[in-house]
């Protein structure tokens, strides 16, 4: 499989993706529209609440393919941070007091810079979390070393695995992942990751692998515990439950099933108020590869910037970030239904 | 095409309670009393759900637990397994009848 970008697929564009999601409802509002969803819970416009985290997408270059993939990543993805870049985050995150660095991508240990971008933040003592896909720790000798330098830095390790069972896991992450993302784990518990008393966090994330919601994050939890201790001796701390939003390859698999305009129907259905005044971008800010800000990850993939006068992390400024509008599209549905979701999980 | 079971009738469930809100009321609380995680997991519920659905030969009810069960994390083969011990018990409860063929046949023949 390759990315939506290298097979030149329509969706590859954002602006068609954008013109998808915004369809159903120009054509007779079969799907109402989010903003106007906000506006009925009072939370139009939708306002940050106070800078706590700076999520850093290091770059689009990943050793797996995942079927459900927001970013569109892959091994044919060239996008990539740069050192200069990092050091404008590491010099706007100086001037401020935000607590965690979060480190997304792709896979963002594939970056050249990526350990060194780890020891700078970590000198400036804030948490840093990466979002592993685990299989990077047994694609390469170059990475086997990556527990003992997450365990050195304190890294917080947060990593994908949608099922305990290897077909669901192979479904949506591809073939092999699921024992190869075993082997990782048992790596990062050696070093002491998910085990009591070590203060090293080890998280892993749940996708649903396809057109369904997530169930009970509690839940979800107990039963990968049992099972993954069980049949491989896994532990690890939480489980976080994140809905897939429709955007990119998740959205190409949604409308090649014919899942779209179900799965829609459901976040819609499901619409929490609660989860809204919740939703991680009043939070968060999210940077691109090349600087640039957005108000997540999500909108990042759909080329949505932020609405401020600063753009480029060069040009950080928090209280006039402080002052924006978040920039909210139809694909915001999927943060807001059910428990809500973010990249820390359920967010009720 | 016209059928006796249409797939967006499964959505108004709820509009039952419309013409009998108190009983109708009752039975919804209920349901998510008995659905809630007790001495079994939501995702056991679920489960046995789905058997049950395949037993009753309910397709709404084949619809929402399937999608509930993969939801609550199961698997195709724990889905798959519900859906034999259904079999399982459907077969089972034909065939222990076959005792009372038998038990008549003798009583009338010679």
């Amino acid at each position: 499989m390759k990315s939506l970008l290298a097979r030149h697929a329509p969706l590859a564009d954002t602006a068609y993706q954008l013109t998808v999601l915004t369809q159903a409802e120009a054509e007779g509002a079969h799907l109402p529209s989010f903003a106007h969803k906000l506006q009925q819970s009072g939370l139009l416009p939708l306002l940050p609440t106070g800078l706590s985290v700076m999520q850093i997408n290091v770059g689009k270059m990943c050793n797996q393919v995942c079927k459900h993939c927001h970013v569109d990543a892959g091994p044919d993805r060239t996008e990539i941070m740069t050192r200069a870049t990092m050091q404008l985050c590491l010099d706007a995150l100086a001037r401020t007091d935000i607590a965690t660095v979060d480190l997304t991508g792709g896979a963002p240990e594939m970056n050249p810079d990526f350990r060194w971008l780890v020891e700078q933040i970590s000198a400036l003592g804030r948490d840093i979390i990466v979002r592993c896909n685990l299989t990077i720790i047994v694609a390469n000798k170059k990475y086997h070393d990556l527990p003992e330098f997450f365990a050195r830095h304190r890294v917080r390790v947060v990593s994908s695995l949608p099922h305990f069972s290897a077909g669901r896991t192979d479904a949506q992450r591809g073939e092999g992942v699921f024992e190869r993302s075993i082997r990782a784990l048992q790596m990062l518990n050696a070093v002491g990751y998910g085990q009591e008393g070590s203060g090293l966090s080890l998280d892993l994330v749940y996708n649903p692998a396809g057109a369904f919601m997530p169930g009970s994050q509690a839940g979800l939890e107990r039963e990968f515990k049992q099972r993954l201790g069980r049949e491989y001796g896994i532990v690890f701390n939480n489980l976080l439950t994140i809905t897939n939003l429709p955007v990119s390859r998740f959205l190409e698999y949604l409308l090649e099933s014919g899942n779209y305009e179900g799965y829609m129907d459901k976040l819609v259905a499901a619409y929490n108020p609660v989860a809204a005044a919740n939703v991680m971008c009043r939070s968060t800010l999210s940077i691109g590869w090349d600087g640039q800000l957005y108000d997540c990850d999500f909108n990042q993939m759909l080329d949505l910037t932020v609405a401020s006068p600063v753009q480029h992390i060069r040009d950080f400024d928090e209280a006039l970030l402080n002052a924006r509008a978040i920039v909210i599209n139809q694909h915001c549905y999927g943060c807001t239904a059910g428990a809500g979701s973010s990249c820390g999980g359920a967010t009720t | 095409m016209s059928t006796y079971y249409n797939p967006a009738d499964l959505a108004k469930f709820g509009n039952i309670t419309e013409w009998q809100s108190e009983m109708g009321n009752k039975f919804f609380a209920y349901y998510a009393e008995v659905f809630k995680d007790g001495a079994l997991t939501e995702r056991e519920k679920s489960l046995i759900a789905l058997a049950v659905a395949h037993a009753v030969q309910c397709p709404y009810c084949i619809d929402a637990y399937t999608s509930d069960s993969l939801q609550k994390g199961a698997d195709e083969a724990q889905m798959m397994e519900a859906v034999h011990v259904a079999a399982a018990i459907k077969g089972g409860a034909a065939l222990v009848h076959g005792v009372q063929m038998m038990n008549k046949a003798k009583e009338l023949s010679m």
